[in-house]
């Protein structure tokens, strides 16, 4: 990862372009993200359609429990359901539905086993696809885990879904225990292959926390933090689709 | 073309460049180590396929080669082989003392450490529930945790040099030969060796031989017959184009809006460019670095001598003790960054640091083993590597 990032970031303290309104005097946003994180050339014709024909969206969000936050409830604040209200806010007049399907424990290779029984249930126009950190954890060979990624990819573009990969979060405290790079790097390799959006999480996050935004090494029992983490993670995702898709939205700040 | 004589007809004295790049390679190995770190943009890596590792490896295979080629050559197998593998056990040893701190550290994020935010990462922490299979699995060098890869490739490496040393000495080219059917073999039939828990190595050992004894082989009159073709003006421009074409490539992974610039077959048949494998185009690079080095950089050159490469020549010539702590160190950096404070100065600083301690040290051994080497009066030592090129 540090390979792709490392010159990336100094390009981007020279060019950082906020999505926050903070130049028009209001308080800053805590969840801003500098666009080219953000933005890139890959596009989800088959969301634009759903949306602008069929005023629906349904996508499903795969992935492990960095999907999810711990709790009864926890899954109600988690990056998913984030994402519904946040394109649910900005595509007023369409439906959109995110479903969140999350197991623990699970290689990219066992979730792209499972992409043939989703699209049959679900029929998503979109599947949001996190993935990557078992397979760091575990050591998966990092050249199988993105051979098992485009097999997925091709699954669900094959089976009529656009798809945006989700990589991994950024986490301080183990980037010396959990080496991610290698993983990072395949997703990237597949996004380029198969020309599907990466929203690097991974950058974002690190972002956040080199401005300040979030301190992601506090050691903390309390959820506060990891709710607005996977606030702003939903409303930037967010983002990221409606560019991608090519859709006329309302504005990405919410009401305050 | 002149008859080369396998071999140690050369003078024994030391080629200052080996230990020149070995000693810089440490450095930007540990540059690379430290977590997010802005100093790491200057290293290598940044702007071509090859890194640092593979100016390590290679230049390890070449000093081996000198070194235990004369003890093979005066003293025979048996002596040089045990002197090998005697070189291995302290390279073992070394391994395993890095991953107790290695655990020391986990140990200590898993017992200070909660944030309902990552509780997929904390996974990684499972293995402390179980020590008495992590440890064997360590000892047995298959457990990998981050940033070790290195020292078990060398341990393995070493431990198979013996014989192809006996060879390289007889019949070198059959051996080179050899090496190029091993790593061929090695893509066709994807041979690595497997890890635990799962996976295989981060370095297949029966890939990246090939760059060992490559090195091994140049060593032992190999750069003599290939001097004639690096002194071509037709390398110096074949190498000079490969770099800047390596170089583009890798500016467009920086910057994906100039992606567009590789066609998409060139695309198609170059990605991805495997480092557990050493990939062809990574030896490539390495191969084209090494040629204009040792073309625009002679044996005699005179800043080899200079007071300001002096560090980088002295880390070199130890690169046993300062690799291990350079792998310390950037563990070190790393905890107090996330302690403390990880800013670009904070970087800056731990880069700048790590380097001084790691020249410290190496000047501190160099000190140690000349005062031991006149106190103990005999000057006949056994052919430690000092006396060629830095360790083996």
């Amino acid at each position: 990862m540090k390979k792709w990032t490392a010159l990336g970031r100094a390009v981007a303290i020279g060019a950082i372009v906020l999505c926050s309104a903070a130049a028009s005097g209001q308080p800053a946003d805590v969840c801003a993200v500098p666009g080219y994180l953000l933005f890139g050339d890959s596009l989800l014709d088959r969301v634009n359609a759903a949306v602008t024909k069929e005023k629906e969206l349904k996508i499903v969000a795969l992935g492990g429990v960095s999907s999810t936050l711990p709790g009864p409830d926890g899954a109600s604040f988690a990056y998913p359901a984030r994402l519904e209200a946040a394109l649910g806010r900005r595509l007023p007049g369409v439906k959109v539905t995110v479903t969140a399907l999350f197991k623990p424990r699970q290689t990219a290779e066992e979730m792209a086993e499972s992409i043939d029984g989703i699209l049959l249930d679900y029929k998503p126009s979109l599947v949001v696809w996190q993935t990557g950190t078992y397979d760091a954890v575990r050591g998966t060979d990092p050249e199988e885990f993105r051979a098992s990624v485009s097999d997925g990819v091709e699954k669900l573009q094959a089976g009529g879904a656009d798809v945006v990969l989700v990589n991994m979060q950024y986490s301080p405290r183990t980037e010396s225990i959990v080496a991610i790079g290698a993983y990072a790097d395949g997703m990237r390799w597949v996004s380029r292959e198969r020309e599907v959006p990466v929203f690097d999480r991974l950058a974002i996050m690190r972002h956040w926390y080199d401005a300040g935004q979030f301190d992601l090494y506090k050691a903390t029992k309390d959820l506060k933090m990891a709710k607005s983490v996977h606030d702003c993670l939903g409303r930037a995702l967010g983002a990221t689709i409606i560019d991608a898709a090519r859709l006329e939205a309302r504005d990405g700040t919410p009401p305050q | 073309m002149a008859p080369v004589v396998p071999t140690l007809t050369a003078p024994i004295e030391r080629d200052l460049r080996l230990d020149l790049f070995r000693g810089l390679a440490l450095w930007l190995i540990f540059l690379d180590h430290v977590p997010n770190n802005i100093v790491a943009w200057f290293t290598i890596r940044n702007y071509g396929f090859s890194d640092a590792t593979e100016i390590f490896i290679f230049i390890s295979g070449y000093t081996a080669a000198f070194v235990y080629g004369r003890a093979m050559i005066e003293r025979g197998f048996i002596i040089a082989g045990a002197r090998i593998w005697k070189r291995l056990w302290q390279i073992y040893v070394a391994h395993v003392f890095l991953f107790s701190i290695y655990i020391a550290e986990i140990a200590y994020v898993a017992s200070s450490f909660e944030n309902p935010l990552y509780a997929e990462e904390m996974n990684a922490l499972d293995f402390l529930k179980n020590p008495d299979v992590t440890i064997i699995q360590a000892l047995l060098l298959k457990f990998k945790p981050a940033n070790m890869d290195v020292l078990p490739l060398y341990i393995v490496l070493l431990m198979a040099f013996p014989p192809v040393l006996w060879l390289l000495i007889r019949k070198a080219s059959v051996a080179l030969a050899l090496s190029v059917a091993l790593y061929v073999l090695a893509w066709e039939f994807e041979l690595n060796i497997e890890s635990y828990p799962s996976g295989h190595w981060y370095f297949n050992p029966f890939a990246w031989q090939l760059l060992f004894v490559f090195g091994a082989w140049c060593a032992l009159g190999g750069a003599a017959r290939l001097a004639p073709a690096l002194r071509s003006p037709v390398t110096v421009w074949l190498a000079t184009a490969y770099l800047v074409f390596a170089f583009g490539v890798t500016l467009t992974w920086y910057f994906p809006r100039l992606a567009f610039l590789i066609p998409h077959w060139l695309g198609e048949w170059m990605y991805p460019i495997d480092k557990t494998n050493l990939d062809v185009l990574r030896f490539a690079h390495f191969l084209a670095l090494a040629a204009l080095t040792v073309r625009f950089i002679p044996r005699d050159w005179p800043a080899l001598q200079s007071p300001w490469l002096r560090p980088a020549v002295l880390c070199g010539q130890h690169s046993l003790e300062i690799f291990c702590l350079g792998v310390f160190l950037a563990f070190a950096a790393h905890f107090v960054m996330v302690e403390f404070y990880g800013g670009a100065a904070m970087q800056i600083l731990m880069s700048m640091a790590g380097i001084l301690i790691m020249t410290g040290t190496a000047l501190l051994i160099s000190w140690y083993k000349r005062v031991e080497g006149r106190g103990s009066g005999t000057p006949k030592r056994p052919p430690d590597a000092d006396l060629a090129g830095g360790e083996a």
